[in-house]
């Protein structure tokens, strides 16, 4: 299994965001969108990697990007996990069936969650660049996604 | 943005005229440390290293100090870095960076005041300066070069080049302290 790579046009999909909305591929339309998978909601770390890109957002917005969390928690753990580290990013859920849009993606770990990974798409619905962690304890820095933008 | 401006991937910057450095210009370890203020762990590593600065250390660590201040997770640590520049601007960074670090849940203002006074600083002016944009800019600089180095997490240190975070800076941290 590796991530989607760049180039490749991303598969349909269905994940639950912000209020329980539907978010699809629809949704990536006529955007730069950063998709930021990652294993668990509650991470045991003092700075997560979401406090991090939440401070340089400006900077993203600047560059037309918007930034979504995925993972394989549900809605309500993922929110409770979004107040807990004060992040606006908006946090979509991979729970039913659990994993379906991360394997399509090809960043399911094999132990039932998402490996951490980037993937930035183009409003063509492109991958324009994608990177997958070595570990889930490797903590992708803002500055792979930067580069990633300007690829 | 982008060019220098911009925060697309860079090595970690050389110790530079700018940055707080502590220890002998023959070290040979130097420690580049991005940290933050309001950081239980990165108090917890300022405490364990802090002998490696005590009369009895051995020689050969250098100490280089950058802010790196996430405001989302710790809402008081960039007014921390900012005390601590602002008292650098009166000869007194070092003193500060452990006042703080002696207590990372006492950061409101009358908190770095009370500090300030301790020190015997010229209030008026640390307020002044703590506010600044030159200051602003100087800890900003610092955040932005640990960005582009890849740092995501607080303390990172870097050793020539490579980072340390976690359970890995732990055992650096063990093998320093064993000599």
């Amino acid at each position: 299994m590796s991530v989607i790579a760049a180039g490749e046009t991303v598969p349909a999909f269905t994940l639950k965001g912000d209020e329980d909305r539907t978010f699809t591929e629809a949704d990536l339309d006529g955007k730069t969108t950063v998709l930021v998978f990652y294993p668990f909601a509650f991470s045991p770390v003092c700075t997560d990697q979401f406090n991090l890109y939440e401070d340089v957002l400006d900077e993203f917005a600047a560059q037309g990007a918007t930034l979504y969390g995925v993972s394989c928690d549900s809605v309500w753990s993922q929110r409770a996990f979004k107040e807990k580290l004060g992040v606006t990013v908006e946090q979509l859920s991979d729970f039913e069936p659990k994993g379906e849009v991360c394997r399509a993606f090809g960043v399911l770990h094999p132990g039932g969650f998402p490996q951490r990974a980037l993937v930035i798409v183009g409003p063509d619905r492109v991958v324009k660049w994608s990177y997958l962690a070595d570990s889930p304890g490797e903590l992708p820095g803002a500055n792979l996604i930067f580069d990633g933008l300007a690829a | 943005m982008s060019g220098e401006e911009g925060l697309g991937s860079a090595g970690v910057p050389a110790v530079g005229d700018e940055d707080w450095v502590r220890g002998p210009d023959d070290a040979r370890l130097v420690l580049i440390e991005y940290a933050d203020f309001e950081c239980p762990f990165c108090a917890t590593l300022e405490l364990r290293l802090s002998v490696l600065d005590g009369p009895a250390a051995p020689r050969g660590v250098r100490r280089v100090f950058r802010h790196f201040p996430v405001r989302s997770a710790h809402p008081r640590a960039l007014a921390a870095a900012c005390a601590a520049e602002a008292a650098g601007r009166q000869g007194r960074f070092w003193e500060m960076h452990s006042l703080l670090f002696s207590a990372p849940a006492q950061l409101e203002d009358p908190h770095l005041w009370e500090r300030a006074e301790r020190l015997g600083l010229d209030v008026d002016r640390f307020d002044a300066d703590r506010r600044s944009e030159e200051v602003a800019a100087r800890v900003r600089r610092d955040f932005t070069s640990g960005v582009r180095a890849g740092v995501v997490t607080t303390p990172t240190v870097f050793v020539d080049g490579h980072a340390f975070h976690g359970d890995e800076l732990r055992a650096l941290v063990d093998a320093l302290l064993r000599g």
